[in-house]
């Protein structure tokens, strides 16, 4: 999908250029794009280093294990089919932990884990079950509190007037997705057979 | 009351960044953290991400470059506008907002495109960096997390994202254009 995409847009462009007389500018625009691309990310480096830096300090002092515990008993509601000593709900709650504060490097081993302790209550192992689908609406829709270092090094100072806006949309479409999975759940096309 | 709900919210932001620099740190000196240390380890991480980021940032740079210099940009803003401006979403929000849930890389190009062309603090900038940070790579999660454990059928997954996606992208644009539309 992404490779039609990005060949169309390059093929567009020399076609709508030529027959436009903008071919000069398609060239330069190509050329000059390319450089701005590699000063661009050099630019971020310094931002990105400092944020990087104190989440590093967020990580390290269990700022994680304070969220994990806030979002616990939301999980079990969320979760009735994972009964609650399970381990799948410890990584469940983690992952989601790690992507509230943004995490993203952090979170991806705890889901990818939570997933496989999903795998084992499967009875079908090809076939995805109803928490499966919930943890992955929630990690999809990315709940997120602070945001990631790269935004923040792109918007500078702007930054700081993005926070509120992302978490009113975020918590927006993680309610969304919730609702979406809890209904869709149940349709015939989705049901799963031996239920 | 409009007007006093958008003041108190910039007066409120000014102060995020300050207050997220002082409080972590604060915190991890209560729990005992060798804050500098840590820090610097951390911030060790902005140098490889920055050059991880470079091959995508150039293959979307280039592309949107070049596309917007033919003219195509203009003439795909203008056949889609008649249609986005029903809903008051922002043409030039449109391919951000397509790609966000294809491609993390390719996204966070666009969204440097956006920043580069009408600066951080222009509308369509908020409204791309708050649809960046409220939004997953759908596609890219689901095809990692299903793929680990080997499912096959994921049922309603998919939808459930994009569900999920189109209400973030909405509610970014609407609420950026509360606070921030002048």
């Amino acid at each position: 999908m992404l490779n039609y995409i990005w060949f169309g847009m390059i093929l567009i462009s020399v076609v709508v250029g030529s027959a436009t007389g903008k071919i000069d500018a398609v060239t330069k625009a190509a050329i000059n794009s390319a450089e701005l691309a590699v000063e661009l990310a050099i630019g971020l480096i310094g931002i990105m280093a400092l944020w990087l830096g104190i989440m590093r300090i967020a990580d390290k002092s269990g700022l994680v294990d304070i969220i994990a515990w806030l979002v616990q008993p939301i999980t079990l509601t969320l979760f009735p089919e994972i009964p609650p000593e399970h381990p799948a709900i410890g990584s469940i709650v983690l992952n989601m932990a790690a992507n509230v504060l943004g995490l993203g490097n952090a979170a991806t081993p705890l889901g990818l884990k939570a997933m496989q302790e999903l795998q084992e209550l499967n009875p079908d192992k090809d076939t995805a079950t109803n928490s499966m689908c919930t943890f992955l609406a929630i990690n999809t829709s990315s709940v997120q509190l602070i945001l990631p270092a790269t935004v923040v090094a792109l918007m500078g100072v702007s930054a700081s007037q993005i926070f509120l806006p992302t978490i009113f949309a975020t918590s927006m479409s993680t309610i969304a997705g919730i609702i979406a999975v809890k209904t869709l759940q149940n349709l015939k096309p989705f049901k799963r057979e031996e239920n | 009351m409009m007007e006093s709900v958008v003041e108190i919210f910039n007066t409120g932001a000014k102060y995020i960044i300050p207050l997220l620099l002082a409080g972590i740190p604060c915190y991890g000196i209560l729990r005992k953290v060798k804050v500098y240390e840590v820090f610097v380890e951390g911030a060790k991480d902005g140098f490889d991400i920055a050059m991880r980021i470079i091959p995508y940032l150039v293959a979307i740079l280039v592309a949107i470059g070049m596309f917007r210099a033919s003219g195509a940009l203009d003439m795909f803003i203008s056949a889609v506008s008649p249609v986005l401006d029903l809903i008051g979403f922002p043409s030039e929000n449109l391919l951000l907002a397509l790609m966000r849930p294809l491609s993390g890389g390719g996204s966070f190009g666009l969204l440097s495109d956006l920043v580069k062309e009408y600066g951080a603090d222009s509308l369509f900038a908020k409204i791309g960096a708050t649809m960046f940070g409220s939004t997953e790579t759908t596609f890219y999660v689901l095809a990692v997390y299903f793929g680990s454990v080997g499912i096959k059928r994921v049922r309603h997954a998919l939808i459930a994202g994009l569900i999920a996606d189109t209400v973030g992208v909405l509610s970014s644009v609407y609420i950026c254009r509360f606070l921030f539309e002048k």
